[in-house]
């Protein structure tokens, strides 16, 4: 923190912006046009080429304000290492080889002792590669399980937050039929199916749903009765917070719960259509979601801008509480603190990174300065 | 959680809903989508159509109208009344018979099944034996004579369709009299015709396949004449006094035989080839119709010589040494003739010809000089060029209304001036409220123009945009053109002409202004035409502009059609609505919408690249915005793309397979019995999920993009006079909504009506919005301080609507396809949200505000949106708080283009196609409902056939005048049809003038 405040005074001009990269031992120093940061690409070719090393396959971090070292490797996290840097941008770099990610997260550049003792004892960090489980504001959710405690075992109700990132959702429905026990007697009917999985898409990154596995809710809505085309479309105008339901194909990684008393609702899976609990949950977890899509406005060619909410008057109050519900500030899609937020290992990022040690003495070191 | 608990179950607003609310399918407009059957009794004076999907309907007088349909869906053969019945018989082509019949119910005649029965032979006959060809309902009214493949001819008692297997006329009977040199057993396969003698009931014509006719004594049981005709059979016909027929022939040809009761075996009177002498196709149906001065006329159709004329759709009038070869637009289902049917008339004394094509009905005048074509009052042929767009106007000013009229009576000249004769019945629907237009583009550049109001869709002029550009077709290119000496004289009848001679002509937006009567039009290929309405014809140059969409955006090439040449030089335009400014978009991409605004003398226009805006006063192009996405190339490579239509018509092949499984099965289910059924239905489901599974139709799920295709697309033009800027002062105003969720509003400054001409009008871009959820916006709407959407332009200078609210605040409603959100006005911000899509998984197809009134109060109204789902259901939905508050099923949601092809009227009634003939109309309000209501009165009749004049009616009217000719009892008919307007007087001479025929 002391170090970021230093390097405030060696500002250089309001739009442009200082880089300090360093590989190895080497530093080199140049300067980035704040507004106009450009894709990542661009930028690690940029490092590459200031470097020299236009081969190497590297991995890039950067120090933020808290002095944690956090990866840059998409244009978000690009973007975010930018708009924080305050002036000075610390990149750090190393080889994909011999890269240590657990230098990576809170308190990584505080604990550089640690570090350090990897480092020394290499064969230690390999034999307990280290786990984070955190989750640094820096990275945004991707896909959580929610409702766990309300939903009976063989259902998973999947939340996939789908704004701001370039990845498609990636996934395919169909339709099928399932075997429902009802009141009559086993029954055949028909039911919506997850049927592909794009690879590298949000859905199968998350890994939290499988192709066969049965849709039963979208955003808090049964799909029973409805047709592929409305579910599609369903699930198409709720993509920028797509919750739906499922029962998965695969039963056997169910969450287990502790005592089976209180999963109630658990105990006769499929003898009920889904339970009218989660309905109203799925209702609650909607009128959340409405912050998110907020449009933009541009008045006299100005900035564009979010719309604001109107005050409601009170005339409209009524009809305000039946189409619209709860409407929470959550402006940057962050979640609120009381939801339940699992974040799943194959979803998030957990690296572990070296810092040599040389390289926190050789800082002033000047480098060959670019303006782009 | 509030939401689900209190759907709105305010009892109030509930009872409320049921006053304003109501939804019926009222009539169907236009012709029936193919037609199979076509059948008139003189006696009713009524028409029936029945079609190939088991639907029958009866038209009388214009207004009077019936429809059924059978069960079955199955295509209708025949229909014949019964005479001197409110009674007919269908027969269908699965061999059923149906007796339907007109009852008086409440005030009002329905059509109803009465009876259903299929003929069945002993067990173990092939099904030929008892398959229908011939029905001849007999005059006692107490039996059918049906003739079958076989030869008998089976009795089926009336009404109770029982068999009276002891009367049935058996070849063997029939062959026992019949010297068997000259016949045998295969004689008297298939019977082709029955016909009752004129004059003596007792005796029936049969005819069979192979050329056999047999008059056959019903009382004595046995022939008492035959006939050996050498050719195939094709029909028979009477001559009115019983002494001569007429039989037809698979060769072409045409017999007279002499009847009488001496000779046994009779000689052919007269054997003609009408177009030999070299082969021609066969007489399919042959009238012969006597006349005062002795000339009969002869009527048949078909005939042609078959090599030359064989492809001819026809029906030859030969009378005296007039021939004339109506030549069909499409195959000639069946025709008949229109005559005197008193039985006490010694002439027959042909009135007209109506003749059933597959796409038309055409009537023909036989009594005016040169056999004029009469305009029909309904089954007008909507697609005589493909639908491309539909525009509905409510409540018409008279004077527009008139001038428009008499615009389309210039055109009709041609039509002969005889009064309707198809006019049985009464109609006793009110009077319909108002005077709507429904105006139809066309794909040939034509707009047509219908009377909307009532049960009769009703063509009242026709608009061609053609005459403006240069065209490959010679407007002189005339097919009516045939010099005298033609064999066969051939005359084109009809109007359907489904071939476009440039498909850049089509009409796809169209924009009347009932006060100004400004038109606006627009096309396929980026043209956008402005009208006036002149009452005169004229010749002048129409103010030629072209609005480049593109502007600055560099590297873009378009791959579609070029743009219309235009006609250099002043142009000749009839009376009617006259093109004077012509705007055409570059590229020439189809325009996607328009708005006029008649007061401020502007147009709007879009297509997929951007929107321009016309002032056609100073006639000068304002600007012009592009909104295409600089990533969109597919908006470039021509008329709504590859990409699109590709997935389209993938999707629709497989719903067509599904369907043709779905039909294969109910057609198997119609034959077996219900075991054999349900195997085959259980093997089907099977089926299909074994296919399913095999290929399962799959869907990505993805957000929208910006970078998605055809984001730039407008869809939505919309001029307003509200608060952009700030608060205290307001505006016009130009609303564009895009593909891509993006709403555009520009400020428009047009100067005041003395220096309008002198200073430009200026406009301003000062806001834009991004709908996040980036669906395209199909609606904007402003509403004032009260919450009403703003009047249309001069509505409230015509004093008819209420000046809009300028005090309080305005707020904007965006309709995109996904969500009804409500912004305030001049700061945006979001006010309230309807999100359809998320919640019931439909998207908006189409929207409307509507006016819905009361039906228990004549004080209370108010707006709500009308709007049509991709799952084609209807859902009113509350303005401004966006409350649903019902929804009806309307149209099956496979049906595309019924879907696509609907319109709402502003009093919440609508328009959808069912088929690419026919509109369906129907009503969601309690208070606006447009329905056939009519009545048909059985005249009582004597035996001696005639009628006693009681209940003074219009048939039994013109039943009751034996001694009246053909021209008095016209007469009659057109006094009957003032009677209709409830004239006292009229009626009273009417019948003093019956009373003094007698």
């Amino acid at each position: 923190m002391n170090r970021a405040q230093r390097g405030a005074a060696g500002s250089r001009g309001l739009g442009t912006m200082e880089v300090k990269s360093k590989f190895g031992a080497e530093f080199r120093r140049f300067s980035l046009e704040r507004s106009k940061p450009g894709k990542f690409e661009e930028f690690y070719g940029l490092l590459q080429h200031v470097h020299k090393i236009p081969n190497v396959d590297v991995l890039v971090g950067y120090t933020d304000i808290h002095g944690d070292l956090l990866p840059i490797n998409n244009d978000d996290n690009y973007h975010k290492a930018v708009s924080t840097a305050n002036p000075l941008l610390r990149i750090f770099i190393q080889r994909k080889e011999d890269a240590d990610y657990s230098a990576f997260g809170t308190d990584t550049m505080t604990r550089k002792k640690n570090v350090l003792s990897n480092v020394l004892r290499p064969d230690n960090h390999k034999k307990k590669p280290h786990i984070v489980i955190s989750m640094p504001q820096d990275f945004r959710p991707v896909s959580s399980i929610i409702d766990v405690d309300i939903l009976p075992e063989t259902h998973r109700r999947v939340r996939l937050y789908k704004y701001g990132t370039d990845k498609p959702l990636g996934f395919y429905i169909r339709d099928g039929s399932s075997v429902r026990v009802t009141p009559h007697g086993l029954e055949k009917v028909p039911g919506i199916f997850i049927s592909r999985l794009v690879p590298g898409g949000l859905a199968q990154s998350t890994g939290l749903l499988a192709v066969n596995d049965e849709v039963l809710e979208v955003n808090g809505i049964e799909v029973s009765g409805k047709s592929l085309d409305q579910v599609t479309d369903m699930m198409i105008a709720n993509s920028r917070n797509l919750i739906i339901t499922v029962r998965p194909a695969n039963q056997r990684n169910n969450v287990v719960r502790n005592s089976r008393t209180s999963g109630s609702s658990g105990q006769s899976t499929e003898s009920s259509l889904p339970s009218s609990t989660p309905n109203i949950l799925g209702s609650l977890l909607q009128g959340e979601e409405e912050s998110d899509d907020e449009d933009i406005i541009i008045e006299d060619s100005g900035e564009p801008q979010q719309i604001p909410k109107a005050a409601p008057t009170s005339e409209s109050i009524e009809s305000l509480s039946q189409i619209e519900l709860l409407h929470e500030s959550t402006q940057n899609g962050f979640l609120p603190s009381s939801e339940v937020n699992l974040n799943h290992s194959a979803g998030s990022i957990s690296m572990e990174y070296e810092v040599p040690e040389q390289g926190r003495k050789s800082l002033e070191e000047d480098g060959t300065i670019i303006t782009l | 959680m509030r939401r689900f608990l209190r759907p709105g179950h305010d009892p109030v607003r509930e009872r409320l809903k049921r006053d304003l609310f109501q939804f019926n399918k009222t009539v169907e407009h236009g012709f029936p989508h193919q037609p199979s059957a076509l059948g008139y009794s003189p006696f009713l004076r009524l028409m029936a159509i029945g079609t190939r999907s088991g639907a029958i309907k009866l038209y009388g007088a214009p207004g009077v109208e019936f429809m059924g349909l059978h069960e079955e869906n199955n295509t209708v053969m025949q229909i014949h009344f019964i005479p001197d019945q409110c009674q007919l018989v269908t027969l269908l082509d699965d061999n059923s018979l149906h007796l339907w019949s007109l009852k008086q119910h409440g005030g009002a005649s329905e059509l109803r099944e009465e009876h259903r029965f299929t003929l069945r032979g002993p067990p173990g006959s092939p099904p030929s034996a008892t398959q229908v060809t011939a029905v001849l309902p007999h005059s006692s009214r107490e039996v059918l004579y049906l003739g079958t493949e076989s030869g008998n001819i089976f009795v089926v008692e009336l009404p109770s369709l029982r068999v009276l297997e002891d009367r049935t006329i058996t070849p063997e009977a029939v062959l026992q009299r019949i010297p068997e040199d000259n016949c045998n057993r295969r004689s008297c396969e298939l019977v082709e015709a029955l016909q009752e003698h004129p004059k003596n009931p007792d005796q029936i014509l049969i005819g069979y396949s192979r050329g056999l006719i047999v008059l056959w004594d019903l009382q004595n049981n046995k022939p008492t004449q035959h006939f050996l005709g050498s050719q195939q059979l094709e029909n028979l016909y009477w001559q009115r006094d019983g002494s001569k027929f007429i039989s037809c022939h698979y060769d072409g040809s045409y017999t007279q035989w002499p009847v009488s009761s001496d000779n046994r075996q009779s000689e052919p009177l007269e054997n003609t080839v009408p177009y030999g002498p070299f082969p021609c196709k066969a007489i399919s149906k042959i009238y012969w119709q006597t006349t005062k001065n002795g000339l009969p006329y002869i009527i048949f159709q078909g005939g042609m010589p078959r090599a030359s004329y064989g492809d001819r759709h026809s029906i030859s009038v030969i009378h005296g040494s007039q021939q004339t070869a109506f030549d069909f637009t499409s195959r000639v289902i069946d025709f008949f003739i229109i005559f005197s049917s008193d039985p006490a008339a010694e002439f027959d004394d042909p009135s007209a010809l109506v003749a059933l094509a597959e796409e038309e009905l055409v009537v023909i005048d036989l009594k005016s000089a040169g056999w004029p074509a009469v305009h029909p009052p309904y089954l007008a042929s909507l697609h005589c060029s493909a639908i491309t767009c539909s525009h509905h106007v409510s409540n018409i000013p008279l004077k527009l209304w008139e001038r428009i009229i008499s615009a389309g009576s210039k055109q009709n000249i041609h039509y002969s001036s005889m009064p309707w004769p198809i006019d049985g019945g009464t109609n006793i629907a009110p009077d319909p409220p108002q005077r709507d237009l429904l105006l139809t583009g066309h794909e040939d550049g034509t707009v047509r123009f219908w009377d909307a109001s009532g049960v009769c869709l009703h063509l009242l002029y026709k608009l061609s945009t053609v005459r403006v550009f240069l065209t490959d077709a010679d407007p002189n290119d005339n097919m009516n053109t045939l010099g005298e000496d033609e064999w066969p004289p051939l005359r084109k009848v009809g109007t359907f002409d489904p071939y476009s001679d440039d498909p850049r002509l089509g009409i796809q937006k169209i924009y009347l202004c009932k006060y100004s009567g400004y038109l606006a039009v627009a096309g396929t290929a980026g043209q956008v035409l402005v009208m006036e309405l002149n009452d005169e014809d004229a010749e002048h140059v129409v103010d030629h502009a072209e609005a480049d969409l593109l502007q600055d955006q560099e590297g873009y090439r378009w791959k579609g059609h070029e743009k219309l040449k235009t006609r250099d030089g002043p142009v000749r335009f009839e009376a009617g609505f006259q093109p004077f400014v012509l705007v055409q978009c570059q590229p020439p991409a189809v325009v996607t919408s328009l708005a006029l605004h008649s007061e401020w003398k502007l147009v709007a226009f879009g297509t997929s690249h951007g929107f321009g805006l016309f002032d056609h006063q100073q006639k000068r192009l304002v600007f012009v915005k592009c909104t295409l996405h600089p990533s969109d190339q597919l908006a470039l490579e021509g008329p709504l793309s590859r990409v699109k239509s590709l997935k389209k018509s993938l999707r629709q092949s497989f719903r067509r397979i599904r369907r043709s499984r779905v039909s294969s099965r109910k057609r198997r289910g119609a034959g077996g019995n219900a075991s054999e059924v349900q195997e085959a239905n259980a093997k089907f489901d099977q089926d299909a999920l074994q296919e399913m599974e095999l290929a399962p139709v799959q869907r990505k799920i993805e957000a929208r993009s910006a970078e998605d295709s055809f984001t730039g697309f407008v869809r939505t033009l919309y001029f307003a006079d509200t608060f952009l800027r700030d608060s205290s002062r307001h505006c016009p105003s130009l609303w564009a909504g895009t593909n891509g969720g993006t709403v555009y509003a520009f400020c428009l400054r047009v100067p005041p009506a003395e220096r309008r001409m002198d200073e430009p009008v200026r406009a301003e871009q000062a806001k834009e919005i991004q709908l996040m959820h980036r669906a395209p916006v199909v609606g904007i709407v402003v509403l004032d301080g009260r919450s009403t959407p703003l009047p249309e332009p001069l509505e409230v200078a015509h004093d008819l609507s209420k000046s809009p609210d300028m005090q309080g605040s305005h707020q904007l409603l965006v309709v995109s396809e996904e969500q009804f959100k409500v912004f305030t006005l001049p700061k945006v911000s979001s006010k309230l949200k309807l999100k359809l899509t998320a919640l019931e998984g439909c998207r908006v197809r189409k929207v409307t505000v509507a006016n819905f009134g009361s039906c228990k109060t004549d004080d209370y109204s108010e707006n709500d949106l009308a709007v049509l789902t991709n799952l084609g259901d209807i859902q009113i939905i509350s303005l401004p708080f966006l409350k649903l508050q019902i929804r009806y099923p309307c149209i099956r949601k496979e049906d595309v283009s019924g879907i696509a092809s609907c319109v709402f009227t502003k009093y919440g009634q609508g328009f959808y196609l069912i088929s690419p003939s026919e509109f369906e109309r129907f009503s969601l309000s309690t208070k606006w409902l447009v329905e056939p209501r009519c009545i048909v009165d059985m005249p009582e009749v004597t035996s001696n056939n005639h009628v006693h004049n009681k209940s003074g009616t219009e048939s039994a009217a013109r039943k009751s005048s034996p001694d009246d000719c053909g021209e008095d009892e016209r007469k009659s008919g057109r006094l009957m049809e003032h009677a209709l307007l409830n004239d006292e007087k009229v009626l009273k001479e009417i019948q003093s003038t019956l009373e003094g025929g007698r």
